[in-house]
């Protein structure tokens, strides 16, 4: 029998010796999984400062923000900021966020980490590729971050970049000239690194499994992020053709997205006969997978670490597979459920609705296999346990609302409000989140080899947790009493009665944010201080805990690890409770 | 803690696996390590490339169906005739690669051309990649003279949608066909390299894209031809 595995291991590059090549321009999937993690958490940290500003200002609009005028003398002059650069600030904070931390952190950065060490692979497919993807994202990154410097600002068209408002140009508003451009530019140079690193997900998956590990042996993770992959390169590669036919609408006076007799500042546009629906149409095409492609990963994280910790194996592992496959799927089918407000043939919203509904039974099989795991465990509850947890319950919160907005008749009252904003943090902003810092206290140890601290990490569960309640739950009561989003400041009689409600939820964003210092301190004190990890910490399965921590360039040392279990043997009989895909031990009939 | 791994040189087979059950997938030929084998990657990476490149373009026509639908000033215009006989200066080409496949065929093993008749084959081979190449610039010259002469009637890209959707579509083919272009120029240097080992030197991979590229144009032509 011809036996691949006899033979020696022979990595696709050598291990590099130069500054350079092993810290910035690496081939090597680790580094490059760090550098994605590390550009995450940067923009996640600028995200929150923009949320802190705008949470401030609607709060307590006269007061000036100390150094806000120095960002921006015409946007905030003495620091009191203009509706216009509220809107510019809402636009930076949902793109950077939505971009650069919910596609980066739990897909492309633990992806890349650890998609090759849990199938057994030595690297991905492609590793320059995979350096190419990352180098790209971070040109989009510094293209995004040049819009706060130019004349005009950042733009004020929102993170979805609505039409014909992001067509047009100048005429239209502050932002609106070369900040939307940089906008626009910066988002198609994102959507080829995301297909690059699609490309290199899906092929690395599917042709570098070690041997034994058969799809259905893959850790949860794995197949998360698999699947997160397909989705992603169908969906940037619909977002890619937008961004190119609205910077020819902007740049080359072609006529996709602009309608014909606009007049803007007393000026006719040269324009005609655009579909600004158009737009719309394909931004939601690639804008609900992308809810996926936020979400799916920080499921799958959660489906292998819940079970590590409540020392039992996952409950349903090939519904849980199925599911996630399902909601791939169905993802691609309700696009239109953003757009019920849109001026759509009102029988599309009724269309698109259907899916929309079907797609909770996966979410809930999911949701319910995932609680159905911890009943009766005995856990161990340390810190990434606790942000699964966490997770369980911000998605079903933030699902639930899900329901009344998938039906248009709802949904036509609440899309314009906070309940919108409070739906989609906890289902997507949150949720994921979680997942993130479920990842991070969970492979930590295996990134830097040494422990992350448990009491602070609790500590952060603890505030963050409540502070992510404490923030989004009254937007709910602000929607239903009609509070209107997107507006920097509440002047009417009944907004008013609200704004305290918006300063509760400002304090409160405050303090949420400044708990993730905590965070923030537990990373760096722990990377040089932390008690130092083992090769399996947390008595886990998958491949990666085979290793030593953090791996070595080639992952196994010059080994070729052979695979005889799934990852999810947990709570067996005998000397130790578990079993590794990497032992031939005989798994026990339950 | 029991765990099972296999130190460089070792000997197993499957019966010696344990009894926590065997392996469940079987190497595939052509796997050298457990990284997989160039052509295996090449080719799953190209066909990826094929499928986010067909939804690529589907969003383009989608947008073009879209767009013609909602205004009606869409200006009908006859397409160069120098497209059809670029159309089938890309079909030629393909053509001349299936020549080059069928000469790398006879390529013995994976030790490449170590003999004289081996060699003469392997230059054989390689002369039709070059030919390929140069019909593939060739069609390129094709599109800007048909890009010239849509100029010289006064149809730019923002003269209106119809001619806007004729250079987006043309110009991005025509990038993407100068992608595959650099790749065959790759595939010669790995042919170079490995003695006319197509499986070793990407030619699989880089035969899917081109083919690709024709079915695409072929599409994209009746596209035109029907909407315009």
């Amino acid at each position: 029998m011809h036996d691949v595995s006899a033979q020696p291991a022979v990595h696709q590059h050598s291990a590099p010796t130069g500054f350079l090549r092993k810290w910035v321009f690496s081939l090597d999937h680790k580094v490059i999984g760090k550098q994605y993690y590390a550009l995450a958490l940067v923009s996640v940290f600028i995200g929150m400062v923009l949320s802190w500003l705008m949470r401030l200002h609607l709060a307590w609009p006269a007061w000036p923000i100390p150094l806000l005028d120095k960002l921006s003398a015409v946007g905030a002059p003495a620091g009191v900021m203009t509706p216009e650069y509220y809107l510019s600030l809402l636009t930076m904070h949902g793109t950077i966020m939505v971009f650069f931390v919910l596609t980066n952190a739990p897909f492309a950065a633990f992806g890349n980490y650890f998609l090759p060490i849990q199938i057994g692979a030595e690297d991905m497919a492609f590793p320059r590729f995979n350096m190419m993807s990352f180098w790209t994202t971070f040109v989009a990154w510094l293209l995004m971050m040049a819009a706060f410097f130019v004349a005009d600002g950042p733009p004020i068209s929102g993170w979805t970049a609505y039409a014909p408002l992001s067509a047009v140009g100048g005429d239209a508003g502050p932002g609106l000239a070369m900040g939307q451009n940089l906008w626009a530019i910066s988002i198609a140079v994102f959507c080829i690194a995301s297909l690059l690193g699609a490309l290199n997900f899906i092929s690395t998956t599917l042709d570098l499994r070690t041997k034994g590990m058969s799809l259905s042996r893959m850790p949860f993770c794995s197949w998360a992020w698999f699947i997160t992959s397909v989705i992603a390169l169908l969906a940037f590669a619909v977002l890619l053709p937008a961004c190119i036919l609205l910077i020819l609408d902007r740049t080359a006076g072609t006529s996709f997205f602009i309608p014909a007799g606009l007049v803007l500042s007393d000026k006719l546009q040269p324009h005609s006969g655009g579909s600004p629906l158009l737009w719309q149409h394909l931004f939601w095409f690639f804008g609900h997978p992308e809810v996926y492609i936020a979400i799916l990963p920080s499921i799958g994280i959660v489906a292998t670490i819940l079970p590590t910790f409540a020392r039992k194996p996952l409950l349903g592992p090939r519904a849980v597979t199925g599911s996630m496959i399902a909601i791939g799927f169905l993802s691609y089918m309700v696009w239109g459920h953003h757009m019920f407000v849109s001026g759509m043939n009102p029988f599309s919203a009724d269309i698109f609705s259907v899916p929309t509904l079907i797609i909770t039974i996966p979410a809930t099989i999911l949701t319910l296999l995932l609680l159905g795991t911890v009943y009766g465990a005995k856990m161990r509850f340390t810190a990434a346990a606790l942000f699964c947890l966490g997770f369980i319950s911000v998605f079903i919160s933030g699902g639930i609302s899900g329901f009344f907005l998938a039906q248009p008749s709802l949904d036509t009252i609440l899309h314009a409000t906070y309940f919108v904003v409070a739906h989609f943090h906890f289902v997507m902003a949150v949720a994921s989140i979680f997942g993130v810092f479920a990842g991070t206290y969970y492979w930590f140890p295996k990134m830097t080899g040494r422990m992350m601290s448990e009491p602070l990490g609790k500590l952060h569960f603890w505030l963050t947790f409540l502070g992510v309640y404490a923030i989004f739950m009254p937007m709910h009561y602000l929607g239903l009493a009609g509070n209107v989003r997107r507006y920097s400041a509440f002047v009417d009689d009944y907004a008013i009665a609200l704004i305290p409600v918006h300063k509760f939820i400002t304090i409160a964003a405050l303090l949420t944010g400044a708990a993730q210092l905590i965070f923030l301190f537990n990373l760096i004190w722990s990377r040089f201080r932390g008690a130092i990890a083992s090769e399996n910490p947390w008595e886990a399965t998958s491949l990666e805990w085979s290793t030593s921590s953090p791996p070595p360039f080639d992952n196994f040392g010059g080994r070729h690890m052979v695979v005889y279990n799934g990852p999810n043997e947990y709570g067996v009989d005998g000397p130790q409770d578990y079993i590794m895909q990497t032992s031939p031990e005989k798994v026990p009939v339950r | 803690m029991a765990t099972t791994i296999l130190p460089p040189g070792a000997e197993i087979t499957l019966d010696d696996l344990g009894s926590g059950g065997p392996p469940k997938i079987a190497p595939r030929p052509g796997h050298v390590t457990a990284s997989g084998s160039h052509a295996e990657k090449s080719e799953t990476g190209v066909w990826v490339a094929v499928a986010a490149i067909s939804m690529f373009f589907a969003a383009f026509t989608s947008s073009m169906i879209v767009r013609q639908g909602v205004t009606p000033d869409w200006l009908r215009f006859q397409l160069p005739r120098v497209m059809y006989v670029s159309t089938l200066v890309l079909l030629g080409s393909s053509l001349t690669l299936e020549l080059a496949r069928r000469r790398f065929a006879g390529v013995p093993g994976s030790l490449g051309s170590t003999t004289a008749a081996a060699k003469a084959i392997v230059s054989k081979g390689m002369y039709w990649m070059y030919v390929t190449g140069a019909l593939g610039l060739l069609f390129v010259l094709g599109q800007l003279l048909a890009w010239r002469s849509l100029r010289a009637q006064g149809l730019y890209l923002a003269t209106n949608p119809s001619s806007s959707f004729f250079y987006v579509f043309t110009v991005l083919h025509a990038i993407h066909l100068l992608g595959g272009i650099c790749g065959a120029f790759y595939v010669l240097a790995r042919l170079r390299k490995t003695n006319g080992v197509a499986r070793k030197s990407g030619f699989g991979a880089f035969s899917i894209y081109w083919h690709f590229m024709d079915i695409l144009w072929v599409y994209l032509l009746l596209l035109l031809v029907l909407r315009f």
